[in-house]
């Protein structure tokens, strides 16, 4: 049924080898496109990709609290500010993180950060609790046990996410609030927020060819 | 993948990623992008948006009685595979699916004339949705909308005055567009349509409005 498992160590060793690699080059390439320093840099050096990998093959507890640590706070922010009180984030909070835990086979690190991932698992749910409505998701694009993401795509996405972090944070003040708030649910569809500055025809590019790679891996099956 | 030529507007996906979508325009949007890489691209694009915004929040902190509850939750839960979702059949991608019981067999078509049948899909009220099934050659009721229409081909084709829609296409008609789409050739058409007001019929098909529920 998995016929991944076999090959867990060998993938952890290589994932490790090239993401800290992948760090190296990010963390070059951010600093000459746009001066941030480091510190402003929203992954905190942690290859969360890595983290979920663990949690699909090895069902890794240690891990699922890692990631549970990082984003379970974020979450609840998210979920308060969209009008939810600190009880009911919580409730939502454990629904969101258990979700990670069961769906983990379908996070694909070179479509999505796992920021990104669990913001979209967390935002289903909020249209869930508030609103009480189902939320239609797009059918499901997986890699399957046979194939698997290619490295580059994923090193390039987040790299790409990297950029996009960085682009948010240098945003005028007024600008970046409108951001937040469009994704926190404060503003309606009509009056959504203006993306423009915003890296976001690459990011596209970069997701459409994996999309691509997805496809072509798909019909050789 | 057939070559999509209409798609979702950068306001539609934004509002599917922010998540401030009536449902029925999340479903519509859902099927689209189901069938359409590009459309899946730009949401996904703008998602990232969602989850650096995600990233940079101020954190609130969480209680250890949530991480326990977490952890005991996930104590009872297996792994959950993407096969356990419906396959996808020819016409409708799984999002629709989902709301018309598994299969278009299972669909309660109610006639509107000239051959012309619709099925009204459950979801909020904010906006309707509905399956249109259109013979081929025969053209839908004159119509104009107080508010958006959203029109995906299933199967088939339309044309109308914006351009020729085939399987996969969206025309996003806003309230200053009165047309008369006419299902194409020798196949018999099935669209998923959205509105997010009540259509306005000209002539005769308008006295009919209240009983077909258009």
């Amino acid at each position: 049924m998995f016929g991944v498992i076999d090959s867990v160590e060998a993938r952890d060793a290589s994932s490790i080898a090239t993401s800290s690699l992948g760090r190296h080059v990010l963390a070059h390439g951010c600093d000459k496109a746009t001066g941030v320093t480091p510190k402003q840099r929203n992954d905190d050096g942690v290859d969360w990709a890595g983290v979920l990998v663990r949690i699909r093959d090895d069902r890794d507890e240690k891990a699922f609290i890692e990631v549970f640590r990082h984003f379970a706070p974020r979450v609840k922010a998210f979920l308060m500010r969209s009008g939810a009180d600190s009880a009911q984030a919580e409730e939502c909070v454990q629904e969101v993180m258990a979700t990670v835990w069961q769906k983990a086979a379908l996070f694909d690190p070179s479509r999505a950060s796992v920021a990104t991932w669990i913001f979209t698992i967390a935002r289903n749910r909020r249209i869930d609790a508030l609103r009480k409505q189902k939320r239609p998701e797009p059918e499901d694009l997986t890699w399957g046990p046979e194939a698997e993401p290619d490295q580059e795509d994923r090193l390039s996405l987040q790299q790409e996410n990297e950029h996009l972090g960085e682009a948010i944070a240098s945003l005028p003040e007024k600008q970046r609030e409108l951001i937040e708030k469009a994704y926190f649910g404060d503003l309606s569809h009509s009056e959504i927020a203006d993306m423009t500055g915003l890296p976001l025809g690459t990011i596209k590019s970069r997701i459409r060819l994996a999309l691509e790679r997805l496809r072509h891996a798909m019909d050789r099956k | 993948m057939t070559t999509i030529q209409h798609h979702l507007t950068d306001e539609l996906i934004m509002g599917y990623s922010a998540g401030t979508l009536p449902e029925a325009v999340n479903l519509i949007v859902a099927t689209h992008v189901s069938l359409c890489d590009e459309c899946r691209a730009a949401v996904e694009a703008v998602d990232a948006v969602g989850g650096a915004v995600l990233e940079q929040t101020d954190s609130v902190e969480v209680s250890d009685a949530c991480l326990d509850g977490a952890l005991a939750m996930i104590r009872g839960l297996s792994m959950d595979f993407a096969e356990a979702r419906p396959k996808s059949d020819p016409v409708a991608p799984a999002p629709l699916l989902d709301y018309i019981g598994g299969s278009l067999d299972d669909v309660k078509w109610r006639p509107l004339g000239m051959g012309v049948k619709q099925a009204i899909l459950e979801t909020s009220p904010e906006a309707t949705a509905r399956l249109l099934y259109i013979p081929a050659g025969t053209a839908m009721p004159d119509h104009g909308h107080r508010g958006l229409e959203l029109t995906l081909v299933l199967k088939g084709a339309f044309k109308d005055d914006e351009g020729y829609f085939g399987r996969g296409d969206i025309e996003i008609a806003n309230a200053d567009l009165h047309h008369t789409p006419i299902a194409d050739g020798t196949e018999d058409c099935i669209c998923l349509a959205v509105t997010d007001a009540p259509l306005r019929l000209k002539g005769l098909a308008r006295l009919a409005q209240p009983f077909l529920k258009i």
